[in-house]
């Protein structure tokens, strides 16, 4: 009976274990499609809208790749992952990348074997409270009990943060962002955490967004990017430099609006060699001259997909912050297109 | 005279694996030995390979490093620097403890309600039949996540236990000023030992074999000379005396930590949580449900003529169903319990629905998450389950062969 279930333990694995890394961007070629993961729904960063099609600030990296590598923003597969299964998703080939809020740590992009491509928005752990709790410091916690998602770094940096301040709290491990927010809302947890991002993203939902209160303190680093997997490096390339792609157009004036005007020629030579009128830089990638400009006609260059998706104009609400341009005080610099 | 002579001895050919039934079933037992080690041994190189394509090894390094994540129901004391060993021992000690007191309750619901279900009273055993098939043909994972929703939802918020920062007077109060129900979990008293507390315990234990003894004594005084002791008030005194007597002479070691009204929560006490209550009721009704079939069907196979014989007696119904019908149903009923209550334990995996930290919550969840060892991880899970299930259905067979048929 042991050896049986030691079989079947194999069987299991030797299935999950899945696909050699290399090869990525042919396969994506000959599949005409990408799959990509994104979560199971955190509104503004990846969720299906009314008519079942995929919308958000993460869905919008997926579709660049999609331009930059297919021509067509279109053909994306959606895989939604939850934080449990999203790594297993990634390393056994399900998925051809993940662009999911994805806290980029040492253990994951060495131990796990991912590769991290950049980063796409600058985040931290925050604390969400109810205004009628009368807390106005997560130092004020001491005995609270908080909903967490399991299986993310928050859990840890939680565990981190109390017991640096020496005070207790009862964890409430769920499963999922929206059920988390259920609970939360039923009043069987008294503070929610996670990214500030979707924490602020969540309560955009709330029938009284006014009676709950993101607590002033930011726990922890959370640098949020794409991944593949770890070894293959012309499709790590692919995907880090349409993320760049995004991120320099936004710099450099490049728009969704401008993208074919200006790629008629400019007297700026990086215009031109990001929109492939200058020099051979898409060959270089194994991709034709037009993929970034592919890509910024999208969804826009970054600037437009975070105000599209998530900018203060959305009832997300999200100030750029940490996440402007390094030109105008914020940490995006990307590598130049040379 | 007749000589009798050898057959003469066939010779062996090859054809005859084929078309001799005698050897027909060993040479198809063979492929298929043969087929399924060829195939299990492609998955396992399949497996090897992919792992070192991978550059994965298998390592069980991680269950020595500090978890780093908090678990709230912690049977042993664990923090978030302990290993990941023990935050899986906690993990298992939780599952064990939630199997344990459901299959407590399984057997008690099942118990009556297959009993019941073969009352005479017409409501009675139609309300047991509508609880039967009702439970038994939705899934636990359901059961499970409508009970969470309705304690979570009918408890009163904790909000309302809480101290108003105006000084005024809470909206609720302790129930006898030691319980509260409330929708994070069910605040009880706990009970405290002192440095001697445990002698008291051990002497309460004690009294209690003392009452199975006391009870073995007066059945062999019945049965050999036919006179009948006082059994009730003797067994009380037995149970109790012994531990008062001890309790005071040790210095009143035993105490009661009754919860308080802490900034958020109740503080002290025993919390029953909210995630644990619904795990427990929900395997509970669903496996009663079960239960009750085997139950029933253990009784029926009971012949008539025995209740009727003692009914013939002079027994009353309820003395009949206890002494003459459920002995002899029992041995029907054990076998079939002993799958249910593997099906409790295997089924509390489903905790991580409602957020109690079992087994597959933590070493299969967490730890799974956070160091990525994935295929260690499901492997140990799986070893843990496997002895669970093989300890439960040892002691069960254990019993079963106490209780079954003795043939003489």
């Amino acid at each position: 009976m042991k050896k049986s279930v030691f079989l079947g333990a194999l069987t299991v694995a030797g299935l999950s274990a899945g696909v050699a890394a290399a090869g990525t961007l042919d396969d994506v070629k000959a599949r005409d499609m990408l799959n990509c993961g994104v979560t199971t729904g955190v509104p503004g960063f990846a969720e299906p809208d009314a008519n079942g099609v995929w919308q958000g600030f993460d869905v919008a990296v997926c579709r660049a790749v999609a331009a930059a590598v297919l021509g067509d923003s279109t053909k994306v597969q959606f895989v939604p992952t939850t934080g449990k299964t999203r790594f297993t998703a990634l390393a056994s080939g399900e998925i051809d990348m993940l662009a999911r809020n994805t806290t980029w740590t040492f253990s994951r992009d060495v131990d796990l074997k991912f590769e991290f491509v950049g980063i796409n928005y600058y985040d931290g752990q925050g604390f969400m409270v109810p205004s009628a709790l009368g807390v106005s410091s997560a130092k004020d916690l001491d005995g609270a009990t908080v909903c967490i998602q399991t299986g993310t770094t928050t859990e840890l940096n939680l565990a981190d943060f109390f017991r640096a301040n020496n005070i207790s709290y009862e964890p409430v491990p769920i499963e999922t962002g929206a059920e988390a927010v259920q609970q939360y809302l039923a009043g069987a947890c008294d503070v929610y955490t996670t990214d500030a991002s979707a924490l602020a993203a969540q309560r955009a939902n709330f029938e009284a967004p006014a009676d709950h209160v993101l607590l002033p303190e930011i726990v922890s680093k959370e640098p949020l990017g794409p991944l593949v997997r770890h070894g293959d490096h012309e499709w790590g390339d692919v995907v880090r430099w349409t993320l760049n792609a995004l991120i320099t157009a936004e710099e450099l004036g490049v728009t969704s609006v401008n993208a074919e005007e200006l790629a008629g020629g400019t007297d700026n030579p990086e215009v031109n060699r990001l929109l492939g009128t200058e020099g051979t830089l898409g060959e270089m990638l194994g991709l034709d001259a037009e993929w970034a400009k592919r890509a910024v006609m999208t969804g826009g260059n970054y600037g437009e997909i975070f105000s599209t998706n998530i900018g203060e104009e959305t009832p997300i609400g999200l100030a750029r912050g940490l996440n402007a341009q390094w030109t105008e005080g914020g940490l995006l610099y990307s590598p130049p297109f040379r | 005279m007749t000589i009798a002579t050898d057959p003469p001895k066939e010779s062996f050919r090859l054809s005859m694996l084929i078309n001799d039934t005698r050897y027909r079933s060993y040479t198809f037992q063979a492929i298929a030995l043969l087929a399924l080690i060829v195939f299990f041994s492609i998955l396992g190189n399949n497996l090897a390979q992919n792992l070192a394509a991978a550059g994965l090894n298998i390592s069980y390094e991680f269950l020595g490093d500090p978890a780093g994540y908090d678990i709230n129901q912690q049977p042993i004391p664990y923090d978030s620097q302990s290993t990941h060993m023990r935050a899986s021992i906690v993990g298992a000690l939780n599952t064990l403890i939630v199997a344990f007191l459901a299959c407590v309750t399984a057997t008690i619901f099942g118990v009556i309600a297959g009993v019941l279900r073969l009352s005479n009273n017409w409501i009675i055993s139609k309300l047991m039949s509508i609880y039967v098939e009702i439970f038994r043909n939705i899934p636990v994972l359901i059961w499970l996540i409508i009970i969470f929703t309705i304690t979570a939802n009918v408890f009163a918020p904790i909000a309302e236990f809480r101290l108003p920062r105006d000084g005024s007077d809470p909206e609720r109060t302790l129930i006898f000023g030691m319980m509260a129900f409330t929708n994070q979990g069910v605040f009880i008293p706990k009970l405290t030992l002192g440095d001697s507390g445990a002698f008291v315990i051990y002497a309460f234990l004690a009294s209690i074999l003392g009452v199975f003894g006391y009870r073995g004594y007066a059945r062999k005084k019945l049965f050999d000379e036919g006179k009948t002791i006082p059994v009730l008030l003797p067994s009380l005194a037995i149970l109790i005396v012994p531990a008062v007597l001890m309790y005071f002479a040790l210095g009143r070691p035993l105490g009661v930590d009754l919860p308080e009204m802490g900034r958020f929560r109740f503080e002290g006490g025993l919390q029953l949580r909210t995630s644990f209550i619904a795990l427990w009721f929900a395997l509970s009704i669903y496996t009663g449900a079960f239960i009750a079939e085997n139950v029933r069907a253990g009784i029926l196979a009971v012949s008539k003529g025995q209740s009727e014989a003692a009914a013939a007696l002079g027994l009353r119904s309820g003395r009949i169903m206890n002494l003459v019908i459920l002995p002899q149903a029992l041995r029907v009923i054990i076998p079939p319990l002993i799958s249910q209550y593997l099906n409790i334990t295997k089924n509390s995996s489903l905790a991580i629905a409602v957020g109690y930290m079992d087994l597959t919550g933590t070493l299969g969840g967490i730890t799974l998450n956070q160091t990525g060892r994935a295929i260690e991880s499901v492997l140990l899970l799986m070893l843990f389950y496997l002895t669970f299930s093989l300890t439960i259905s040892a002691l069960m067979n254990v019993y079963n062969n106490s209780i079954k048929l003795k043939e003489r």
